[in-house]
């Protein structure tokens, strides 16, 4: 029962920062071995939503659920892959000295090393330093330590900005290969035509969980042909709502 | 805390510095370039003999503080530490495994810098030399140590600049350096026994002015390293795995 239930679940989440309140009330399932895409615009929450998960986030209120236990468990150390939106690795070390040294942190094989650079494609990049590699590869880097240690859940916030194309498609099928695997994600971005790629689609809007839906089913309900559209189109209705019930 | 990840953190630390050569080169040789120069304004003077010793207390617990304070920052401000404290590194680990790092760096430079003083400027050791390299590690840790906690209270590098004026001068001024702490107004005094870099300046100048006093010495350095530790524990308290 354990590994049958969702990869997280939080119910009545609320976070406050400062004096307002960032996250309210909110709901949210991401279903194990599939990829989740959060999208919002920026300053919608995601990035808070994704810290309380990995038990970084102070909450003010509700629980977080995570691979069937309490949000921020010791136990869950080692079982989460967590990409923050600064890249979050050492600038004054080379890509394989981080990832010996986050890799020594969760007790990852050394042979992970080997595996997770290539799959981030920073093989030609692993003796240099970080702090002398492009904004797109430094953000490689950031995956790479995630990946280590090959966790249950990744949660990767923004994991694609100032990629090309090339690399945010590789990068895709990366994901969706682990999805495969049985690895739950939950991918943040607000690049709109990256849900397209997701299994399912949160869309986070101003603290408040507008839709949890299918790529294919957000596009029947709302009459649309493009996500762009499709989201736009939800931010009117809630807008809309709020206008009437106020 | 687990040495493990305690001793892997201490490997990173000094690695990260170890491409970093002219911070290097700077960390090591400073120290002795300022006590020779202080030796030569005191060449006529007998003042060098007392001002010396305090020297090779406080260039390394100054330095260390520093550069403590600024690193473990720069932790904070680009995520690396708030990605550590998703993963299973204890506090103590992170703190220690930083010590340890810088620890070893200021056991290098106080042995240049006691070499320099005492081979090239003249200065008389009447105790153990030995015994004055331990007193400046101790301070050289102190330094450190206070660093990490001074840090947990900055969110910008000016501010943690600026700590080195609030925390550190007061100690240097009431330290016993400028006048004996004997001389000082009752509760200036009083304040001063309760600082940490006054038992350290103390125990500096017992061992180069009586061969005899090595048993006050260590007393003293009992003293910082308990400030050390006392440092140390606090500020692991202040680092958080939940942050708002």
């Amino acid at each position: 029962m354990m590994n049958s239930g969702p990869a997280v679940v939080t119910t009545g989440l609320r976070v406050r920062r400062g004096k307002s309140e960032v996250l309210h009330d909110l709901n949210v399932a991401v279903p194990r071995g599939q990829v989740v895409g959060l999208l919002g615009p920026s300053g919608s929450g995601k990035s808070t939503l994704m810290r309380s998960i990995v038990g970084a986030q102070r909450i003010a209120g509700g629980t977080v659920t995570v691979l069937g236990l309490p949000g921020g468990s010791p136990s869950l150390r080692r079982r989460i892959g967590y990409v923050t939106q600064s890249a979050s690795v050492y600038e004054d070390l080379t890509v394989t000295q981080n990832l010996l040294y986050f890799g020594r942190v969760i007790g990852a094989p050394r042979s992970d090393i080997d595996r997770v650079v290539r799959e981030v494609d920073l093989a030609a990049q692993a003796n240099q330093l970080v702090g002398r590699l492009s904004g797109g590869q430094l953000s490689r880097v950031s995956l790479a330590v995630a990946l280590l240690g090959s966790p249950e859940l990744l949660v990767l916030d923004e994991p694609t900005v100032g990629l090309d194309p090339v690399l945010r498609r590789d990068l895709w099928t990366l994901f969706a290969s682990l999805a495969a695997k049985g690895v739950s994600l939950l991918v943040s971005s607000h690049v709109m035509d990256e849900a397209t790629r997701c299994d399912r689609i949160l869309l986070l809007h101003d603290g408040n969980l507008l839709a949890d839906e299918t790529p294919s089913e957000l596009l029947s309900q709302t009459h649309t042909t493009d996500a762009d559209d499709a989201f736009l189109a939800l931010i009117a209705q809630a807008q809309n709502e709020r206008g009437a019930a106020a | 805390m687990n040495p493990r990840l305690t001793l892997a953190t201490t490997a990173r630390v000094l690695t990260q510095i170890r491409h970093d050569p002219r911070t290097v080169v700077l960390l090591l040789l400073v120290p002795s370039l300022l006590i020779g120069l202080m030796a030569w304004i005191f060449v006529n003077t007998k003042e060098f003999e007392t001002i010396g010793p305090a020297l090779l207390g406080l260039f390394p617990f100054i330095i260390m503080f520093l550069i403590t304070s600024i690193t473990t920052l720069r932790e904070r401000r680009s995520g690396t530490l708030e990605r550590l404290m998703t993963m299973p590194l204890g506090k103590f680990d992170f703190i220690v495994g930083y010590t340890l790092a810088f620890g070893l760096l200021a056991i290098i430079q106080s042995l240049i810098a006691v070499g320099y003083a005492v081979w090239v400027c003249g200065l008389t050791i009447s105790g153990n030399v030995w015994l004055l390299v331990l007193v400046a590690v101790a301070n050289a840790v102190l330094g450190t140590t206070l660093g990490l906690f001074a840090s947990a209270f900055a969110s910008t590098e000016f501010q943690v600049v600026q700590f080195m004026p609030a925390l550190v001068f007061p100690q240097i001024l009431l330290g016993g350096i400028f006048i004996p702490r004997s001389q000082m107004p009752d509760v200036l005094r009083s304040i001063s026994d309760w600082l940490p870099l006054s038992h350290s300046i103390e125990a500096l100048q017992k061992v180069t002015t009586d061969a005899s006093g090595s048993g006050t010495v260590l007393r003293e350095v009992g003293i910082v390293a308990l400030w050390a530790l006392a440092f140390v524990v606090v500020g692991s308290l202040t680092l958080r795995r939940r942050t708002e």
